[in-house]
Formats: C-alpha cells, sequence, structure tokens
C-alpha cells in the first residue's frame, strides 16, 4: 500500500540492500575481502549519520523547526547502550579476576570492583546512581529510547508553549546541547567527564567474535535501522500528519487558527526525530568505539544541518543522500588520501583546505541550489519547479516563501 | 690560680665598673659558657646581660666568641682576636664557641630587652623582627618596660606586637580578651595567626565529657561532621571499644582459614554470600581461631553510649569567644570585600559580553538574522591586531592603530558578506544562520592555514599591565578596566549615532517598518550593508580587546559566539539597553553561580545556560521586548 504510493521508497530500499549484499561479499568476514574492516565500520556509521539525517530532516524539512542541537539526542543514545556495553564488559573482566580468588566474591564485591575499573580515571569508586541499571541491556534499550525522548519531550513543551520558534527556537537549541555537553564534561557527572565511555566496539559475551564479523553485523543492523526509518517518515509523511506538519512549517498562524493543536503537533514530530536520533545514536557508538561530551558540542548538530542541507531538505532520501555524501567525502578529504592539488605556486592540501570548500560549498549551496542534491534527482525526473522569484505566502515579512514552501 | 690572677690583672686595667661586673660574671661562669646546655643557660645569659655584656653574647650567638690558649674569652674578628672585656688583641689560636642554635635563640631573646632601648632604629627594628618571628612569653614583659620608642612608626609596631602577644601569652585572661578587642576590625594576617592556635580544639570522646574543658561544641555520631565510622573510630583509639571488623579484614582472615573447601563448617561456594561470610567467621571466633568482632548492633550501641565533643586547648571560654568573634567579624568584612570583588569581575565580564554581542545585536535587530560568523569576526579583529603588532614594534601605537584597522578590515568583510550572500537570503533567517555557519568555518579554517593553530600573544601595552586595586581583596586588572571604558564609549557612540544622526534616524525607521521607510526614499538595502558593516567593525573592535588577556587562536569565537546569542536573546533586539541588560544578567549570572560551586566553571555554564532556558519562557521576547510592527515578524 504505501510502496504503491510511493514508488521511489521500492527504489530506495533496493539500493539500500543492493549496497549491503555489496558490502558483505567484499567484507573480510563473508566475502573476497577487498574492503577493509575499518572501511566497513566507516560505511557503518556513515548509514547511522544517515539516519540522524532522517530525523533532522523530519523537524526542520517537514515541520520547519531548525534544531541545532539534535546530536545531543544521538550522543546520548549512545551514552545509554555505552553504559551497557562497558559495564558488561567490565563485569566479565572484573569476575574473570575475582573468580580465580579463593573465596568467590559477594555481589557489593563485584560492584565495588566494576566500579574501581570504571571510574578509576576520575579518581572515583562508586557507582552513581545513573548506573544502577547499567547492568541489564533490556532497560539500556529501553533507556536509548525514554532519555532522548523525554528530554525532547520536555525540552519541547517548554519551548513550543512559549512560542519560542525561527532563530530564537534554533539558539535555544543550541544552548541545550551545549549545556548538556559541559555538564558531561564534568568528572562527577557519573559519565567519566572528558574520557567519555570507550572500549565501546568489544560486544560483551562476543569477545571471541572477531571485529570483521562484528562490524558487518553492525552494518546489517544499521542499514535495517535505515530502512525501518526511511519506511516510518514516508508513512507519517504521507499521510494527514504529514500534510499537518507541512503545514505548520508554512504557515504556523493559519494553521492553528484551522484549530489544529500546532504545539502537540510540534511535540510529536519533535520528539520522535529524537527517538529516532538516539536510535542512529546507539547503532553508531559501538562501531565508532568510544563516545565523550564532545560529541554533542553545537557544532556536530549544525553540521546535520548542513548535511540535509546539501541533500536537499523536505525529501526524506535528500537527507539520507546528504549525509552519506558529505560525510564520505569528508572521511576522503580529511583522511589524507586525496590527491594535492597544484596551483601555481601553491600546493592545496585537502586535509588545510577542505573545511573551506565545505564551508563555501554549503554556502553556495544555500544560495544557488535550495533544494541540494535532490535537485538532481528532481531534473532527471523531469520535476521542475516555477520560477515564481519566491515571492511571499503570508502577508507579514516572516512568512516563508514559495520557492521553500513547495519543497 | 694562675687564672684568678690573670683576671684580677684584666680588671685592674680595665677601667669602667660595668666591666668589672662582667669580668666576674664570665669568669663565674667560664665553664657553662664554654659548654652550653640549653636547659641551665637560661640563668648565665640573663646574668651576663644584666652586666652589659651585650656584645659578647651577640658575638656568642654569631659563633664569634672563642676561647684562646690562655683560658680568656675572645671574640674573633675578621683580622683577628680580641679580649672580650678589654678589647686588647688576643695573639695565638682561639677555639670558637658552637653553641647550638637552642642556647643562640635564648641569647637572641635576652639580647631583645637591650636591643628594644638601643639609640639606632635600625638595631630596635631588627629586635621587633626577631620577636614577631619567634614570639615567645618572656617577651612580652620585655616589650612592656622597654622604654617609650621615640620613632613614632617604630612605637606602633612595638604596641601592635605588643598586644599580639599579650593575646597569646598574657596570664590574665581579662588582659587577653582586652587585647583581642583593641584590633577592632583589624584583619592583618598576623592578628589571624595569633587568634587561630587559641580556637585549636581537639576531638575527644567518653562516656561523659569533662566537667571543666571549655567545649567547642558537642558532637552526635551520624552526621555530616561526625560520621559514624569516624566516631567509631575515636572510641577505639581511647580503647573503649574493640575494633570492628572490615570487609577486606574478613576476607582475608576467611581466606587463611579455608581447609577442605569450607571455613567454619561452611563450604566456600557459599561465601559469595555476605550473610554465609557472617556466619562462616562466627564459627572461626568461637573456635577461637580469630578475634571476636563488634557486630554492627554493637557498634551502635557504643556509639550511643558514648558522648564526642570538640574541646578547646585554651581552658577560658571567654577568650575564646572574644578570639570566635574576631574571627566571625573578619570573615565578614572579608566576605564582603570579596562580594565587592566578584561584583567588579562581574561588570568586567558583562562589559566583555557586551562589546561581543552589541555587533550581533544590531544586525539581529535591524535585519533579524543572525550572523554566525560573529564571532569569526571577532578573531579577524584580534589577528588584525596581532599583524598590526608585528608590523608596530611601539604597542602604545600599534593598539592605536589596531583598533581603527580591526574595524575597517572586519566592516569591509561585513558589507562584502552581506553584499555575497545575506543579501541574496533576504527574509529567509533560519537559511542565513546556516549560510554564514558555512562562512564561518570556512573563515575558522582559513586563519588555521595563514597563522597556524598555535596561539599568537596580543600584548598589551606596559601601561594596561598590572592592576586596580582597593585594599587586599578587591582588585582588577587594568586591563579589564580598559575594555569596561571601551565598552562604554561604544554604548556612548551608539546611542549618538542612532538618536542624533540621519544614518541613526533611517536604521530606525528601517527597523520599525521597512516597507514605509523605502516609500520615504530611504533604501533599506543601502541601511541594511551599513549596519552591517557597523555591527561587523565592532566585533572587530571586541576581538582586538579580547585578544588583549586571551590567547588569540582560530577558535577564538568560539568561545564567545554562544555567550553573544544568549545575551542578544535574553536582552531582546533592537535595543541597546537590552543587550546591556542582558550582558549584565548572563555575566552577573556567570560570576555568581561561580562563586557559590568554586572551581567549577563547566558545572556554572551549564547552570547559566539552563536558567537561561527557563527565563525565555517567562520572557519570550528579551528584557526589553522589540515594539511596532516589526516584532511581529
Amino acid at each position: 500500500m504505501l510502496i504503491r504510493r510511493h514508488p521511489a521508497l521500492l527504489t530506495a530500499l533496493a539500493i539500500l540492500a543492493l549496497f549491503t549484499l555489496t558490502v558483505t561479499l567484499m567484507s573480510e568476514a563473508y566475502g573476497s575481502g577487498a574492503l577493509a574492516t575499518s572501511t566497513v565500520k566507516l560505511l557503518g556509521k556513515t548509514l547511522c549519520l544517515a539516519l540522524a539525517a532522517l530525523a533532522m530532516d523530519l523537524v526542520w524539512g517537514y515541520a520547519g523547526i531548525l534544531s541545532l542541537g539534535h546530536m545531543a539526542f544521538f550522543a546520548l543514545g549512545g551514552y545509554m547502550i555505552g553504559q551497557w556495553l562497558m559495564y558488561a564488559r567490565t563485569a566479565e573482566i572484573v569476575g574473570r579476576t575475582l573468580a580465580a580468588a579463593p573465596i568467590p566474591p559477594t555481589p557489593a564485591e563485584l560492584r565495588d570492583g566494576i566500579a574501581g575499573q570504571i571510574f578509576g580515571v576520575v579518581g572515583s569508586a562508586d557507582l552513581p546512581w545513573s548506573w544502577s541499571l547499567a547492568g541489564s541491556l533490556p532497560a539500556q534499550l529501553v533507556l536509548v529510547l525514554a532519555v532522548p525522548g523525554l528530554l525532547a519531550l520536555g525540552f519541547g513543551w517548554l519551548a513550543f508553549r512559549s512560542r519560542v520558534n525561527g532563530v530564537y527556537l534554533s539558539i535555544l537549541t543550541q544552548a541545550m546541547t551545549l549545556a548538556l555537553a559541559l555538564w558531561l564534561f564534568q568528572n562527577d557527572a557519573g559519565f567519566r567527564g572528558n574520557n567519555g565511555l570507550s572500549g565501546l566496539q568489544n560486544i560483551p559475551g562476543q569477545a571471541h567474535v572477531p571485529q570483521s564479523v562484528i562490524a558487518v553485523r553492525f552494518l546489517w543492523g544499521s542499514a535495517f535501522a535505515l530502512a525501518c526509518g526511511f519506511l516510518l517518515a514516508t508513512w507519517i509523511t504521507g499521510g494527514k500528519f504529514g500534510s499537518v506538519i507541512r503545514a505548520i512549517r508554512d504557515d504556523e498562524t493559519r494553521v492553528r487558527f484551522l484549530g489544529y493543536p500546532v504545539e502537540t503537533f510540534k511535540l510529536a514530530v519533535f520528539t520522535l526525530s529524537a527517538m529516532i536520533c538516539a536510535v542512529a545514536g546507539a547503532l553508531y557508538y559501538p562501531q565508532a568505539g568510544i563516545i565523550n561530551p564532545a560529541e554533542m558540542m553545537p557544532i556536530a548538530s549544525i553540521y546535520l544541518a548542513v548535511w540535509v542541507a546539501i541533500g536537499g531538505r523536505g525529501r526524506i532520501y535528500g537527507a539520507v543522500i546528504g549525509a552519506i555524501a558529505v560525510s564520505l567525502l569528508s572521511s576522503w578529504f580529511t583522511g589524507g588520501r586525496a590527491p594535492d592539488l597544484r596551483l601555481g605556486g601553491y600546493t592545496v592540501h585537502w586535509v588545510d583546505w577542505w573545511q573551506v570548500l565545505l564551508g563555501l560549498g554549503f554556502v553556495a549551496v544555500t544560495l544557488f541550489v535550495p533544494r541540494g542534491l535532490s535537485s538532481i534527482w528532481d531534473a532527471t525526473a523531469g520535476l521542475r519547479h516555477p520560477a515564481r522569484r519566491g515571492a511571499d505566502l503570508g502577508p507579514d515579512a516572516g512568512a516563508l516563501q514559495e520557492r521553500e514552501a513547495e519543497a | 690560680m694562675r687564672r684568678l690572677l690573670t683576671l684580677l690583672l684584666t680588671l685592674l686595667l680595665a677601667g669602667p665598673l660595668a666591666a668589672q661586673d662582667l669580668g666576674t660574671v664570665l669568669a663565674t661562669h667560664h665553664a657553662e659558657i664554654t659548654q652550653p646546655s640549653r636547659q641551665t643557660i637560661g640563668p648565665v645569659i640573663e646574668a651576663v646581660a644584666k652586666a652589659g655584656g651585650a656584645e659578647v653574647l651577640a658575638a656568642w650567638a654569631e659563633r664569634r666568641l672563642g676561647v684562646a690558649d690562655d683560658g680568656r674569652l675572645a671574640i674573633v674578628h675578621e683580622g683577628g682576636a680580641e679580649d672580650a672585656l678589654t678589647g686588647a688583641p688576643v695573639a695565638g689560636k682561639v677555639k670558637t664557641l658552637r653553641p647550638n642554635s637552642g642556647v643562640r635563640s635564648l641569647i637572641a631573646a635576652a639580647l631583645v630587652p637591650a636591643q628594644l632601648g638601643d639609640p639606632d632604629p635600625a638595631t630596635r627594628a631588627a629586635a621587633l623582627d626577631a620577636i614577631a618571628r619567634a614570639p615567645d612569653a618572656g617577651q612580652l614583659a620585655a616589650l612592656r618596660d622597654a622604654p617609650a620608642d621615640p620613632d613614632p612608626a617604630l612605637a606602633a609596631r612595638r604596641d601592635r606586637l605588643q598586644r599580639l602577644l599579650a593575646i597569646r601569652f598574657d596570664p590574665d585572661p581579662a588582659a587577653r580578651t582586652a587585647a583581642i578587642d583593641s584590633f577592632g576590625t583589624d584583619t592583618g594576617a598576623d592578628f589571624q595567626a595569633a587568634l587561630n592556635p587559641l580556637l585549636a580544639t581537639s576531638r575527644v570522646a567518653g562516656p561523659a565529657l569533662p566537667a571543666d574543658a571549655n567545649i567547642a561544641r558537642e558532637l552526635t555520631p551520624g552526621t555530616d561532621d561526625l560520621p559514624a565510622a569516624d566516631a567509631y573510630r575515636l572510641l577505639v583509639e581511647a580503647g573503649l571499644v574493640p575494633a570492628r571488623l572490615t570487609d577486606a579484614e574478613q576476607r582475608a582472615a576467611l581466606t587463611a582459614h579455608a581447609k577442605n573447601g569450607a571455613v567454619g563448617g561452611v563450604p566456600v561456594a557459599e561465601l559469595s554470600d555476605p550473610a554465609r561470610r557472617d556466619a562462616a567467621y562466627d564459627a572461626l571466633a568461637a573456635q577461637g581461631l580469630v578475634p571476636a568482632a563488634a557486630t554492627a548492633a554493637e557498634a551502635d550501641a557504643a556509639l550511643a553510649a558514648h558522648r564526642f565533643a570538640d574541646i578547646y586547648a585554651e581552658p577560658d571560654p571567654a577568650v575564646t569567644d572574644a578570639a570566635r568573634g574576631a574571627l566571625r567579624a573578619m570573615a565578614l568584612r572579608e566576605g564582603a570585600a570579596r562580594t565587592a570583588d566578584m561584583a567588579l569581575d562581574a561588570i568586567s565580564l558583562a562589559s566583555i559580553y557586551f562589546l561581543a554581542a552589541i555587533g550581533l545585536a544590531i544586525t539581529f535587530g535591524v535585519m533579524g538574522v543572525i550572523n554566525m560568523a560573529h564571532g569569526e569576526f571577532i578573531m579577524m579583529g584580534a589577528y588584525t591586531g596581532y599583524v598590526v603588532q608585528t608590523l608596530i614594534a611601539n604597542r602604545t601605537l600599534s593598539l592605536i592603530v589596531a583598533l581603527p584597522a580591526a574595524f575597517l578590515v572586519t566592516a569591509l568583510a561585513g558589507v562584502v558578506l552581506y553584499r555575497l550572500v545575506i543579501r541574496r537570503l533576504a527574509r529567509r533567517p533560519l537559511e542565513t544562520l546556516l549560510a554564514t555557519f558555512g562562512v564561518s568555518i570556512a573563515l575558522q579554517q582559513i586563519a588555521k592555514n595563514i597563522f597556524g593553530t598555535q596561539a599568537r600573544p596580543l600584548t598589551a601595552p606596559a601601561w594596561l599591565e598590572g592592576s586596580v586595586g582597593w585594599g587586599e581583596a578587591i582588585s582588577i586588572s587594568t586591563i579589564r578596566v580598559a575594555i569596561l571604558v571601551l565598552a562604554l564609549l561604544f554604548l556612548a557612540l551608539f546611542l549618538v549615532v542612532m538618536n542624533r544622526t540621519r544614518l541613526g534616524l533611517q536604521v530606525r525607521a528601517v527597523m520599525q517598518n521597512p516597507g514605509m521607510a523605502a516609500s520615504m526614499g530611504i533604501s533599506p538595502e543601502r541601511i541594511a550593508m551599513l549596519t552591517f558593516g557597523l555591527g561587523s567593525g565592532i566585533a572587530g573592535i571586541a576581538g582586538v580587546a579580547i585578544g588583549l588577556f586571551a590567547k588569540v587562536t582560530s577558535e577564538l569565537g568560539n568561545d564567545y559566539i554562544v555567550q553573544s546569542f544568549m545575551t542578544v536573546v535574553v536582552g531582546g533586539v533592537g535595543n541597546i539597553w537590552g543587550t546591556l541588560a542582558g550582558a549584565a544578567l548572563i555575566g552577573g549570572l556567570q560570576k555568581g553561580i561561580e562563586v557559590l560551586n568554586p572551581g567549577n566553571t563547566l558545572a556554572a555554564q551549564t547552570f547559566m545556560i539552563l536558567f537561561i532556558i527557563v527565563f525565555i519562557q517567562f520572557r519570550p521576547r528579551g528584557i526589553i521586548p522589540q515594539r511596532g510592527r516589526a516584532a511581529a515578524a
């Protein structure tokens, strides 16, 4: 039913499946070994970033809320799963050490041993209350969704209720992620300060499984999550709910006057998108291996917005394409593998100049190709948008322009 | 006998009466002087000092007094030696005496009364120094008995020293409290040092508290002041109760007695349960293999049966009360001084935020766009200052050149940014925000490519170094005063431009209603460009100011951009007083939280941001909201 209404969905899912199959067949674990394990991990992480971008597109491209703090939810998801990974893994190691002693350890001794191992680096030996559920995988999986979801719910309720919108809301979300990052940077916040959580690539109970296999499994997981996210986003935006949130984006006051509870719609889409972001983060950080509060500094969230904008906001595949293209290009250029460019007397080292290229390229995309990379798809599909030179949709200066609104 | 003869001879030869007495004293105590002991030498030194042997004592203390071959005491000089009594040269070898430090301090103390009456002010000052360094009870009398000092400064010092010694050593409690009261509002470190020992306490525990003790306060075990574990340790140290068994000791004892897979009849496999461990230990204790340990209930009973208190070493409550009162008053005055100092810091921080945010506020107010590259304009201004400084060696001159240069460079950059980017994105505030962010990352990386990643110094001229201060606790560095002046200057300049010039009139018109302004012949685009240039230029000047006290790096702007946003958002757009109020609120708040939670600036910033998020709930448009049609946008 969904596919009949959105034929592009089938193409997207097919491409994703083909991609996953190709990478699997080229991996070291299940195939020819043409792709190194680190590359497989990079591709898996990129799929997670694409999922985060998709969530960002839901709030920004469809609901018109430019959140500059979405990576906070992403990193929080990572922290929640990281707690279990680190706790369970340390428990294995400590348990093995203590089992060698002549007397079996009491549960309290085991706990103290784990706490000492995890929090020794920040000069503490007590397990903070926030870690009381860390030993249980189901509990932490629930927290992956619950903690970012509740944060988004609380923050969104406060912000939307008092009609904070536009630039103010963007700055406020940025403040939120900065406050969270600064709080986590403290050693006594209970999340190991700027050390963050590490060793996340070691899956508890899977010590015998080589990293190459784990990398491919996480790639499958990430691809599956992205496919689910794609389906969910298409279903939501394709229905009545989608029409309402697009209407809110284009003229919030008018929708309110028509009798829709604007705040509830905004809150719902904001919270949902935060939870999708958290899932992406929970899949991302076990592949990255380490998470620290620097990951949720405001700059990360702005990059997320940049990906969506370059890919083309207001369309789901646009966000996904943007995230994949920009993050892969980024790691190619900054990885030092891009050939240097000789310009007369000056050699351009891409490691130094990639940021400049990205920044200026982004400005150019915003100025000249507001629909981003997805306008290429539009062109191939023969979609033409009437050039109305961007007249106002609404009567006042704050109303969006047609050029944005129809996207 | 022969020695006595020589002595008589010398006595006859040497005329003065005092010398005769000194000679007798020296002769009587010859053995004790050559072989001094700290316990017995006191009276001897006193006798020598009374006989007027200050010179001998001084030489003795400095290890220049010696015994000649014939037994005479001689004072050794660089050139040779002379007789201690007559001053006649002494031939032959002189063996110098080496009194230990205890004896030397006694000699020094004995010298004090004489030195206090010395005609030379330097000697009297040195004597006071010696007392202040090592005060003791004996010197109090010397200070009181010595003749009045003619020099008023030294007299005041002596009086102060005498009162300080009275606080510590006077036998009469009333005199001590009077001495404490005589200091009034003094906060000197020496006064504090005299008071603190009076309030030294020791912690005691017992079935009952000693009746005659001067009790500072009674403690209840299990509170923050006295955790139950500490209280129990006190009882153990006092020998009142047996020691408790720690988990580690229990574990060690069980491990030591593990036999055939069981301890005290309990299988080892069951020992992961704490209750089974206790059972096993009790079984071992019953067999007499390990000492019995107090159980938790016994420990609690012991704590309940005993009393705990801090007791002053000083027995008189009147003295301790006076000392505590004086210290409390001192702490209060210091707290007031610190508050004043903190307020100065907060004002200084607020002026920095104001300077950084004013440009942002102008552009946001006039065009409703947030310029994310604003922080990079600050950075650009700081680097301009650095470049100017490398070109002009004279620091004062370079600073004078750097301020307008930074303004020009960043204003030009602002105009270029406006023409190329912002104008094309008119009325799309969110896209402007993101596009200027793109500019921001490009500018940051370009700065990094040109100037490198290490911090560049922007040195202030010598007359801006140092600090201005009042009293001990209140001080502020001159640079920060200069920044405050700069901020006030810009506030005045802004007010004049906005309210008294044609440009200001046009800017206000465009801000309130662009359409109407345009139909009156004002070009909104030109005005927007000019205000954008003005705002960017002020950012450049803020950059020079910030660079003077912070290191100039390509990430300089990042540190100030979020605070600048907060300032604008909290203050309200389009009104300079709003920006001022926002800067004052944020600067004051940040300092205030830092004081409540010292040493933790991270927490301070977190709480500040949380406060702002909540604040926005109640004043969504800032402290001074924009009015008129523009507000609806």
